[in-house]
Order: C-alpha cells, then sequence, then structure tokens
C-alpha cells in the first residue's frame, strides 16, 4: 500500500480546485474501427492496416464490443447512456496519420454519473466518451524529449485502439481526494472488465486540472493542465507542486496562464509545454462515415447484466468475510490483526482486482485473515499473474499454509513459483524445493488411520488425555517417513476431538 | 461573384485556410471566400424554413448502430506499409523534428 499522505497542504487562505480526465484503452481484441489487434508490446507497426494508418478510400467501422464497453463504464458510473455520434478532431500531428482523430464531441454515450469515494465523498462524472487513441511517438535525439529532438519515430499499433476518456467534474479540492478517486476509478475500470487500469503502460492515463482560488472568490481561477502523470503517487505530488506554483505565483502579483504543463517524476516539477492558443482549433464536424450508437433499453440492460460487483460491493464482502469469524483464531499470516491494516488489505485486493482468490480460499475453508494477508502481501506484488492464478492451486497452497504443512516462508517462495506458472500443484512445487510438503488431504487421511488403529488411546485422548496426542504423531510421523508436521497432526487431532 | 458580408469574411477563410495548412494566394482568397459564402446562403435556405417537430438529422442515411464484431482481422505486412514511408528507422516511421506537442 502507498502510504504517501500529501496533499491539502495549499497556503492558507487558499481554495484548491481538481477535475481529473482519464483515458483508459479497452480491453478488446480489436481496435475502434478496424479489425485489428489491440495488443501492447508487439512489434513496430505490426498490428496496421489501411483504416488506422489513414490510407485514401479506407472507411471505419464501430467495434461493437467497444460501444459495450463504453456502456458498462457508463453504468458503473450512473451515468445516463445516451443516443451519441463522432466528430472528426482536425490537427496536424504524426500521431494520427490521418491528420484527425475520431471522437465523441457534443454528444457523448455518456454523461451526468459519479464517483463515491471510498470515504463517502461524490465526485460527479460529467461524461465518459469514445475515441481511438493515437500512435506511439519516440523522440530521438540528446533529451529523449520533444522539445530538442532531432526527428521521430512512429509506430501505429496503437493508432485506433478505443479509448474512453472519463472527465470529471472540478469537484476535487485536495490531491488526496484526486489520489483516491483515480484509485477508486481504476478498481472500476477493473471490475467492470473494460480495461487492466495499467498506468504503468499507459492503458490508463490521467491528466489533472488544477487552479487555485483565494477561499473567498465565487468563481475558479485559470486552471493548467498536467500531463504525464504515471502513477496515483505522481498524481498526489503534481497536483501539490502545481498547487503551490500557482498560490506563489498570484502571491507575487502574477497571473496564472492557461496551459499544458508536463510533470518532470525526476525533478518533481511541472514544466510548460505549452499555451492554449489559435493552433488548437480543432474545426470539430460530424465524421461523415459514421452513423449514431443509439443503445435502446434492453442492450443498455443486457450490458447491464454483465456487470459483476463494483469495487465499493467488494470491499463489504471482505470486511464481511473477516468479521464473520472465519478468521477468528486462525493462522493470521504476518498480519498482527490490526484493524487499519486490514482495511489496507482490503482495498489493495480490491483495487488490483485480485478480492476473487481471497472469496474463494475463504469459502474453501482457508481462514480469512491468510487468505488477505497472503493476497495483499504476496499475491499483489505481481496482480496480472494473480487474476491469472488457478485459484484451486491457490486455494490448495493456502490450506497446506493453514494446516502447518508449510511454513509461511516457505508458503511465500512457492506462491512464487505458481504465479510464474500460473497454477500447478503446490505439494509437488514444495517437495521439489526440499520443503517438508504434504497435502492437507494426505495428513487428513493418515491422521484418520492412526486414530482408528488406536482405539484405546483415541478414547481415552478424548477424555482429555492430551499426552496422548504423542502416540498418534508418532504413528503419522512413521507412516510418512517424517514430511508431516507434527503441529498440524495435532490441530488435526483436535479438530477430529472436536 | 457577389460578396456576402457577414456570412463568411476573407479573414475568416485565411485563418481557416492556414488551420488546414493550405497556402492561398490573394486570388484564391477572394475566389474561396465567395464560393464559401454561396453555400452558406443555401444552408441559410434551409435554416428559414419551419422546422418546428422535425429532428435533427445526424446522417443523410436514417441508419443507426451499424456495428462489427470484435473479431480480429490480418492487416498490412508491415514490410509492405515500411516501403511507402519516405524514411524508416527501427521499423518505425521517422518524421522531421515536432515543434509542437500533440494536443
Amino acid at each position: 500500500m502507498d502510504r504517501y499522505q500529501g496533499g491539502g497542504v495549499v497556503t492558507e487562505g487558499w481554495e484548491l480546485v481538481i477535475g481529473l480526465e482519464v483515458h483508459c484503452e479497452l480491453r478488446t481484441e480489436t481496435k475502434l474501427f478496424c479489425g485489428c489487434r489491440n495488443l501492447f508490446g508487439d512489434e513496430p507497426n505490426s498490428n496496421v492496416c489501411p483504416v488506422c494508418l489513414g490510407l485514401p478510400g479506407s472507411l471505419p467501422v464501430l467495434n461493437q464490443r467497444a460501444v459495450e464497453l463504453a456502456m458498462a463504464i457508463g453504468t458503473a458510473l450512473h451515468c445516463d447512456i445516451r443516443p451519441s455520434t463522432f466528430h472528426r478532431k482536425n490537427y496536424f500531428y504524426p500521431d494520427q496519420a490521418k491528420d484527425y482523430q475520431i471522437s465523441q464531441y457534443d454528444e457523448p454515450i455518456n454523461v451526468d454519473g459519479w464517483l463515491d469515494l471510498p470515504d463517502g465523498f461524490r465526485v460527479r462524472v460529467e461524461r465518459a466518451h469514445l475515441e481511438e487513441d493515437t500512435g506511439k511517438t519516440t523522440h530521438a535525439g540528446a533529451s529523449g524529449r520533444i522539445h530538442g529532438a532531432d526527428y521521430s519515430l512512429v509506430d501505429y499499433n496503437r493508432s485506433g485502439v478505443p479509448l474512453v476518456e472519463i472527465v470529471s467534474a472540478p469537484d476535487m479540492r485536495t490531491a488526496v481526494q484526486a489520489r483516491a478517486y483515480a484509485t477508486e476509478l481504476r478498481a472500476i475500470l477493473i471490475a467492470s472488465g473494460a480495461s487492466d487500469g495499467k498506468m504503468e503502460e499507459g492503458s490508463m492515463r490521467v491528466d489533472a486540472n488544477v487552479s487555485v482560488r483565494r477561499s473567498t472568490d465565487a468563481t475558479f481561477g485559470t486552471r493548467c493542465e498536467i500531463k504525464n502523470l504515471n502513477s496515483v503517487r505522481s498524481l498526489g505530488r503534481a497536483i501539490d507542486y502545481e498547487a503551490q506554483r500557482q498560490v506563489a505565483l498570484l502571491e507575487s502579483g502574477g497571473v496564472v496562464e492557461q496551459q499544458t504543463r508536463h510533470w518532470d517524476e525526476g525533478t518533481g516539477r511541472t514544466e510548460t509545454l505549452r499555451s492554449k492558443e489559435e493552433a488548437y482549433d480543432y474545426r470539430y464536424f460530424r465524421e461523415p462515415d459514421l452513423v449514431p450508437v443509439v443503445p435502446d433499453a434492453e442492450w443498455k440492460a443486457a450490458v447491464a447484466d454483465t456487470l459483476g460487483l463494483m469495487p465499493a460491493q467488494r470491499r463489504a464482502r471482505l470486511v464481511e468475510l473477516l468479521s464473520g469469524g472465519n478468521g477468528a483464531g486462525g493462522n493470521d499470516g504476518d498480519g498482527d490483526g490490526d484493524g487499519e491494516l486490514r482495511v489496507d488489505q482490503i482495498a489493495t485486493v480490491v483495487d488490483l482486482g485480485l478480492d476473487d482468490l481471497v472469496v474463494g480460499a475463504v469459502a474453501a475453508g482457508v481462514p480469512a485473515t491468510l487468505a488477505l494477508a497472503r493476497t495483499a502481501n504476496e499475491a499483489a506484488t505481481d496482480a496480472e499473474a494473480a487474476r491469472r492464478l488457478d485459484g484451486s492451486s491457490y486455494v490448495a497452497l493456502l490450506t497446506l499454509e493453514a494446516s502447518g504443512s508449510l511454513s509461511a516462508t516457505q508458503a511465500k517462495v512457492v506462491l512464487g513459483d505458481l504465479l510464474l506458472a500460473g497454477g500447478g500443484d503446490p505439494a509437488m512445487l514444495a517437495k521439489e524445493k526440499g520443503f517438508e510438503a504434504m497435502s492437507a488431504d494426505s495428513l487428513v487421511e493418515t491422521v484418520g488411520q492412526a486414530v482408528a488403529a488406536e482405539p484405546d488411546a483415541w478414547a481415552r485422548y478424548c477424555d482429555g488425555e492430551d499426552k496422548l496426542a504423542q502416540v498418534f504423531v508418532g504413528k503419522v510421523m512413521k507412516a510418512t517417513r517424517g514430511q508431516a508436521n507434527g503441529k498440524a497432526v495435532v490441530a488435526e487431532l483436535q479438530r477430529l476431538r472436536g | 461573384m457577389t460578396e456576402h458580408p457577414g456570412r463568411i469574411t476573407r479573414e475568416d477563410v485565411a485563418h481557416v485556410a492556414r488551420l488546414a495548412r493550405l497556402r492561398l494566394t490573394d486570388d484564391e482568397l477572394d475566389l474561396y471566400t465567395g464560393q464559401l459564402g454561396v453555400i452558406l446562403d443555401h444552408a441559410a435556405d434551409v435554416a428559414s424554413l419551419d422546422l418546428d417537430g422535425v429532428a435533427p438529422t445526424a446522417h443523410a442515411m436514417a441508419v443507426t448502430n451499424v456495428l462489427r464484431s470484435d473479431t480480429p482481422r490480418p492487416g498490412l505486412d508491415r514490410d509492405e506499409v515500411l516501403a511507402a514511408a519516405p524514411e524508416v528507422e527501427q521499423h518505425r516511421f521517422r518524421v522531421p523534428r515536432i515543434l509542437g506537442e500533440a494536443p
């Protein structure tokens, strides 16, 4: 869990106003207007065709899945899903080979929604519209940046990848709120299946509109748009820096110029990219090659039916599991039972979409505290692999740990292997590592055989002669040639005794 | 060629031409200002009609929801694509240095 706690420290007498624009790439097989594959990380210019290269005579055809994922986002954000149209946004820049981007302008598919932060603060969502992504430019030259570049290289694989741009109202007042919004939105995008939410790969990109005003002002100040925010942490730092910059500027008698600023993670500063000026008159006009998208009630309901639980519901579900007694007295993993820790762990697994692993493990009898701790602390370190992990092998591993067949340290090592392989038999993996591994099933079976073989000792043990447990432990050890864990055997005996 | 004051000015045409990266001569500016004015006059004729109760039209064809399934189709061969580029480096299109920034 990221413990950054900045934000809200604007100079006395000033208020910070923040709105966020989030672009998210949709998890489709193909691009928005053509059948080229939507894949990150392929060889440059290997997923291109006449449509996404803007070759003359090519025509766009809208991807139904992209529309439905956009509707899913709108549904999750409580938007009004509207009949919508597409426009051409005209500009000359080599990231779009056809010199315009197809986007939704005055009739977006989703309008007037909201997102509730975990603390209950409501942020209004003005719109969430469909558009196509641009190609990727790489600037060659000493700086590696656009300024001072000698030339640029363009890869059009990303050109035409479906995006939804989600625009919040300027409702946030602190960097902490902005961070919470971005985190919650990412969790919603993942939960709805619309996006993988990877900020580091650019599949979720956050731009922040930041302005400051004196606490007594009724109107907003001039805003700056901050780009290049590659993590939620950067978002918080950039907003705090920008707020301080604007306040200092205004207090020294200057004016804030409306401009786009670039966040530099290394220096911790924002730098000007350009001012809003005439050159960015986009001459929007209706895309003549596309017809309106008009979702009817039936289509909207079908999309809504595909939505699973949203993060707020998922958190509530885990809180319920943990308070349901499943974890009481159980193996706590690394946890110390601290309530705040649990809240953080729950937030982490839900943000990363790993809560099904916890729920599945608890349903299979794993103590909730252990399932939560392993998922939040270990599985979360490779969330992508963990989301693909075969749930039954995860349950098997946690069961081995809960029964004492594997120590916590051993279990973590085996989990690392499971994540790499996408699944597997944890008992087998533990054995390969030379760990004392024995499946819970076979432990139960062996203990049962030992009990059946010594009916007198069992009766006396059941009457309270605890030291007779050693008789059964000895028999199990002999039967398993020392593979069994003594503590686990005793635990099983106690379970059988009831 | 009649003048259409108020509909579109020579300055408007020069502005749009600049945005579209078109270099127009003075004579061409005069010519297109006049022609565009005629087109706008025609649109104004439509606007003068009584259109109460007529829904706005988004497209010349009264169709909606033209969609395709999310099924991949082979694209173009990369060598063929890059053969059409003026310059290529690392399998990417090499373009002159960009002074501005992407919108």
